[in-house]
């Protein structure tokens, strides 16, 4: 190993990205665009949910209840309904995701002091937000009632269970919480893999890596120094999508954010490994750029970046402790949304440590390997 | 033994069933400028990579500067030098920006590094551009600097596999005066190219058939060692003058030059003969010359070679 042909690598590494614009907008605009669109465009909030009203009862109590709705700001009604054969069409053509149909008599129950139904319909096609809205009618309807028991019966003493949530770490719900430590994952994990396999495939395709194999540089060092510059642009993009966090979507890290750094710097041995692995399989940057897809998108979909992983059947979320990403997510979150140290994470430190080392390693065997 | 640069003993290199090289025995003498010459695939390239130590070989054994060319690479790495057919620079980086990595990668000395960059920018005239981009380079600049960055370290031996291949005519004479100068210097280049009036100027030729040696000595000792004798004919339509000649006994193969006719006779008296075979064409001139390299392996091609 000799440092000194490794600086010299890295500097005519950094000089080309430095000359090339498409990768330059790649490294800096990738992480923005990608904020914004998981921050605002891929909102999983539930908001504005559009409700049609078939009251037929059209009672005090019932306008009242319907009021509820209105004012809860989750929902808003856009049809009023005259009769039943009118939710068919109303659903089919998705101009509702929820009907409230309150029947005849609900008044006259409640006045009467007994129970009352009312039925709620609900578009299921998106069952997520199916099930978000069932949670937020519960809500409403929860509420209600208890102020009618109140109203009603000021003194009695009703043997109930009065549920309530507290949301912890994310009061507000709010998706774009979520979202930034899974949008900085997987910038740092697309970036640093792909960069790394296309700088290196490059070489082979322009034909300088057979110079360079002439030269004394050896395998070791050829491969730091074509890695090493992107964990260096690798720890750039975090704090260029930690200062586009902070500063445009207002997130504030709970954790220690030297903590993120360092173990960010642990899973880019990952990522870093990776990319070198598919360098080794890859004759063309167009092949190292589909490998690096292909590899990409199992790890976003299993890591738990979009959908989370205790909602995946048994089976599956076997297979997602091998996917190292899920480790880095899950660190990463719990760093930025819950403010937790190594003393929770070390677990999954662990794991990230021991799949970095075995990916690394095997990446590298394989790269002196074809080589020589 | 010292003077000795180049010592390959029954090299061979096959890839499954393809032998692409068969067992090449040569020797190369410190100084010397040596070509391998032969048709596409004979092995040149093959010859050049294993030589150069990126290629791990089939059988046999090679020794450059008294190293083992498989065994003791490491150290022979920064005493070579190779420049590949196609030598890839970097086109993003500028001709000194070029020099320089190369230099460093051989770990050669900062002050070392800019007299050689100076003397090397001087002779390759690639001075005025030395801030230029590699990739706006002309073609025949880009191969000077591709020379000039496999001399940044001052090899002792140079592998240079067609290093002048789609350079143009007054690039190539440019290109020459160079490796003239390098070999002036001493250092011993083994070179191959597609250009036999580039191998009529090296000291020793070997010409390469099928993965093995054909045959192997200066350009007039093969010159000399061709039978028969050659005739040069001018005759219009050449075509036509070609088709008659064929066909002719003692007549052992035809090639068209341009608008020349190269006549390989089996011996030298059929001059008549040829001049009769033409009768009714017009015949601009005929004369016996001495052979070229090219009707040498013009000759091999035809599988004649061996005098």
């Amino acid at each position: 190993m000799n440092l000194h042909r490794i600086l010299r690598l890295m500097k005519k590494e950094l000089i080309q990205i430095r000359r090339d614009r498409r990768i330059l907008a790649f490294l800096f605009v990738v992480p923005v665009v990608q904020l914004f669109l998981f921050g605002y465009a891929v909102s999983t909030d539930v908001n504005h949910v559009a409700m049609a009203v078939l009251d037929e009862d059209r009672t005090a109590e019932s306008r009242a209840l319907i009021r509820r709705f209105t004012a809860s700001g989750y929902f808003d009604q856009v049809a009023y309904l005259s009769g039943q054969r009118e939710i068919d069409a109303l659903l089919d053509a998705g101009r509702a995701a929820l009907v409230l149909r309150v029947p005849r008599g609900f008044g006259h129950a409640l006045a009467r002091g007994r129970g009352a139904e009312i039925q709620t319909i609900l578009d299921g096609a998106d069952s997520r937000m199916a099930r978000v809205i069932a949670g937020y009618t519960n809500g409403v309807l929860r509420v209600y009632g208890g102020e009618i028991v109140q109203t009603r019966a000021p003194r009695a003493r009703l043997p109930a269970v009065d549920g309530r949530v507290r949301v912890w770490y994310n009061p507000e719900l709010k998706s774009v919480y979520f979202m930034v430590p899974g949008v900085l994952c997987m910038v740092l994990f697309l970036i640093t893999m792909l960069m790394t396999a296309l700088a290196i495939v490059r070489e082979r395709e322009i034909g300088t890596l057979e110079q360079l194999v002439v030269t004394p540089l050896s395998a070791g060092e050829l491969m730091l120094g074509k890695t090493l510059p992107f964990l260096l642009i690798g720890l750039i993009e975090i704090v260029l999508t930690l200062l586009t966090a902070i500063l445009i979507f207002r997130v504030e890290v709970a954790g220690s954010i030297p903590l993120l750094f360092a173990l960010s710097a642990l899973f880019l041995m990952t990522s870093l490994g990776l990319g070198i692995f598919i360098s080794t399989i890859s004759k063309t940057q167009h092949e190292a750029t589909l490998s690096s897809f292909l590899c990409f998108m199992p790890f976003i979909l299993l890591s738990g970046f979009i959908f989370p992983v205790e909602n995946m059947p048994a089976a599956i979320q076997g297979v997602t402790y091998l996917i190292p990403l899920r480790y880095f997510l899950e660190i990463v979150r719990g760093i930025f949304l819950r403010g937790v140290g190594m003393d929770v994470l070390w677990p999954q430190v662990i794991a990230l440590a021991v799949f970095g080392i075995a990916i690394l390693s095997l990446a590298a065997a394989r790269f002196s390997k074809r080589l020589g | 033994m010292t003077d000795i640069a180049i010592e390959i003993q029954g090299l061979r290199k096959t890839y499954g069933e393809l032998v692409a090289l068969a067992g090449l025995s040569l020797a190369v003498a410190r100084g010397e400028v040596f070509a391998l010459l032969g048709p596409d695939g004979a092995g040149k390239t093959t010859t050049m990579r294993l030589l150069a130590g990126i290629l791990a070989p089939s059988g046999g054994s090679a020794r450059v500067l008294g190293l083992d060319v498989f065994r003791q690479a490491e150290g022979l790495k920064r005493r070579i030098g190779y420049m590949p057919q196609r030598f890839a620079l970097y086109g993003d980086l500028t001709v000194a920006e070029n020099l320089r990595f190369f230099a460093s990668i051989y770990g050669v000395p900062r002050a070392e590094r800019l007299a050689r960059e100076a003397e090397l920018l001087e002779f390759s005239r690639l001075g005025p551009f030395r801030d230029r981009l590699a990739m706006y380079l002309s073609g025949g600049m880009k191969q000077k600097l591709a020379l000039a960055c496999t001399l940044m370290h001052s090899p002792e031996v140079l592998f240079l596999d067609e290093p002048t291949a789609g350079v143009d005519p007054v690039s190539r004479r440019e290109f020459w005066r160079i490796l003239y100068r390098l070999a002036g210097q001493g250092v011993t280049l083994f070179l191959s190219t597609p250009y036999m009036d580039e191998a009529e100027r090296c000291a020793r030729v070997a010409m390469l058939d099928r993965g093995g040696l054909a045959l192997c000595g200066t350009p007039g000792e093969l010159k000399a060692g061709l039978r028969g004798a050659i005739l040069e004919v001018i005759a219009e339509p050449p075509r036509e003058a070609k088709a008659r000649l064929a066909a002719l006994p003692g007549v052992r193969d035809v090639h068209i030059f341009g608008e020349r006719l190269h006549v390989w006779l089996e011996t030298p008296d059929a001059e008549a003969t040829v001049a009769a075979a033409l009768d009714g064409l017009t015949l601009i001139a005929l004369r016996r010359i001495a052979p070229g390299l090219e009707d040498v392996f013009n000759a091999l091609a035809a599988g004649e070679g061996e005098a």
